[in-house]
């Protein structure tokens, strides 16, 4: 029994904090580039921005030793049954990184031949926005992404918190809806 | 219009324009100039984004572009051409095709005189094609080893001529480059394959199948390549639909670009 299925709620705080601090410290990023945003996530692993100060610089040839897919451009129709292959080729726990607009909804390519964000076909943990992102976002986001890592919850916790972000997320306002100024 | 006229988009000018509507829209397309033979108008496009129905607030509207065939090209050819036309005649006649069966026309464009560089262009029709290939590839005059692709044009306007294949022809041993066309009519789009002569034309033959509908008779595995094997139609035809999704922005929704407003 992995400490995933935790039968109960007691104790599990400290093991979180445990467990999130040795996973984000060493997240294994899948090989895996679509298009130009690409060019800019090989010059961050690259030595003038130097990934590897996160623990992360060797990009896994496999997916089946990786536990972070960084989605580095726009998904073409033809190309989203391989890209869901590889998410469900990568062992739990995973995150997905949504690089750039395309990846994120579509950007500028809003045809038929582009799938309208990677959010349709993969759970998607963070997204950066930038076309493409300066490798320095890159990094950022990746920051970003250790941080919800470190306090990612685990077991029941993590059960309770999936159910209470999709509530949130039916509550809130679309943002069509919204009025006033565009801030 | 030649002048540029500050004041107005044409209806307000010292002397009216009968060619010219209010806002600026261009009822005909323009008349060639004198000495040179009228080309055949296949279809003519206005404005920038192909919509229509409301008043222009881009100042595209007036924006006009015939769609134009070329027309076969007088001799002497110029250059290495007048030989190759003369020698892929005669190889032709040699394995009993006339060149006036297998060939519709030979355009030199732009016309030579016109002091620019040139190109040839032999249009073949479909079922001489793969002779026409295999002549200009074997031949030791003519030697084309090398053909850089296969691709699709669509002329919706052109009726009875919808779909063209284009082909292009490089010799490496004299080098020299030329360029092959066919033209299908849309209800029946069989071109017999190349792929007996080139073996490279394979997956260039399945993305204008894919794309333009085109159908390789012959091929190995006309199978899509582009898109996905299960989707339905042939994306880079002109009555193609764009398609995409509405943007939903804080407080509006711009729907998908081929659905907006007209803006000719």
């Amino acid at each position: 029994m992995g400490i995933e299925e935790a039968p109960s709620g007691f104790l599990l705080t400290t093991v979180e904090d445990l467990a999130g601090y040795f996973r984000k410290g060493s997240l294994w990023p899948v090989t895996f580039g679509l298009a130009c945003c690409a060019i800019e996530m090989m010059a961050a692993g690259a030595s003038r921005f130097d990934l590897s100060r996160f623990g992360m610089e060797v990009f896994r040839a496999s997916p089946r030793q990786a536990d972070l897919m960084i989605v580095a451009g726009r998904v073409s129709q033809k190309m989203a049954p391989v890209v869901r292959q590889v998410y469900d080729q990568m062992p739990e726990p995973k995150w997905v990184l949504s690089m750039g607009v395309c990846a994120s909804s579509g950007g500028m390519f809003n045809n038929y031949a582009i799938v309208q964000g990677v959010d349709h076909i993969v759970p998607v943990d963070i997204y950066l926005p930038g076309c493409p992102p300066r490798p320095e976002m890159l990094i950022n986001s990746i920051l970003a992404l250790h941080q919800q890592i470190q306090d990612q919850p685990l077991g029941v916790n993590r059960r309770e918190a999936a159910r209470a972000a999709e509530a949130a997320a039916l509550e809130a306002t679309p943002t069509s809806a919204m009025k006033g100024l565009l801030r | 219009m030649t002048e540029k006229d500050p004041g107005a988009g044409g209806g307000s000018a010292a002397e009216p324009r009968t060619d010219v509507t209010a806002g600026g829209d261009v009822l005909a397309a323009p008349a060639a100039p004198e000495g040179r033979e009228e080309l055949e108008v296949v279809e003519v496009r206005t404005g920038m984004f192909g919509a229509h129905g409301s008043g222009d607030t881009s100042g595209f509207g007036g924006l006009v572009r015939p769609v134009t065939r070329p027309l076969a090209t007088p001799r002497p050819y110029g250059g290495w051409y007048d030989e190759v036309v003369d020698v892929l005649a005669e190889v032709l006649a040699e394995g009993g095709t006339a060149f006036d069966t297998a060939v519709e026309g030979v355009v030199v464009d732009p016309p030579a005189g016109s002091g620019a560089r040139t190109e040839l262009t032999i249009h073949v029709r479909p079922e001489h094609i793969v002779a026409v290939c295999q002549t200009l590839r074997d031949d030791q005059d003519l030697r084309f080893e090398l053909s850089l692709g296969v691709s699709g044009m669509h002329y919706p306007g052109d009726v009875g001529r919808e779909l063209h294949a284009v082909y292009h022809l490089t010799s490496i041993t004299h080098g020299r480059s030329l360029r092959l066309e066919v033209t299908v009519p849309d209800a029946h789009p069989h071109i017999p394959t190349t792929t007996t002569v080139y073996p490279t034309n394979d997956w260039h033959e399945r993305e204008t199948w894919d794309f333009f509908g085109i159908v390789f008779d012959g091929h190995p595995a006309l199978a899509r390549i582009a898109m996905p094997d299960d989707w339905p139609g042939h994306p880079q035809r002109k009555d193609y639909p764009l398609g995409g999704i509405p943007v939903e922005y804080k407080g509006a929704t711009v729907p998908p670009p081929d659905q907006r407003r007209s803006y000719s």
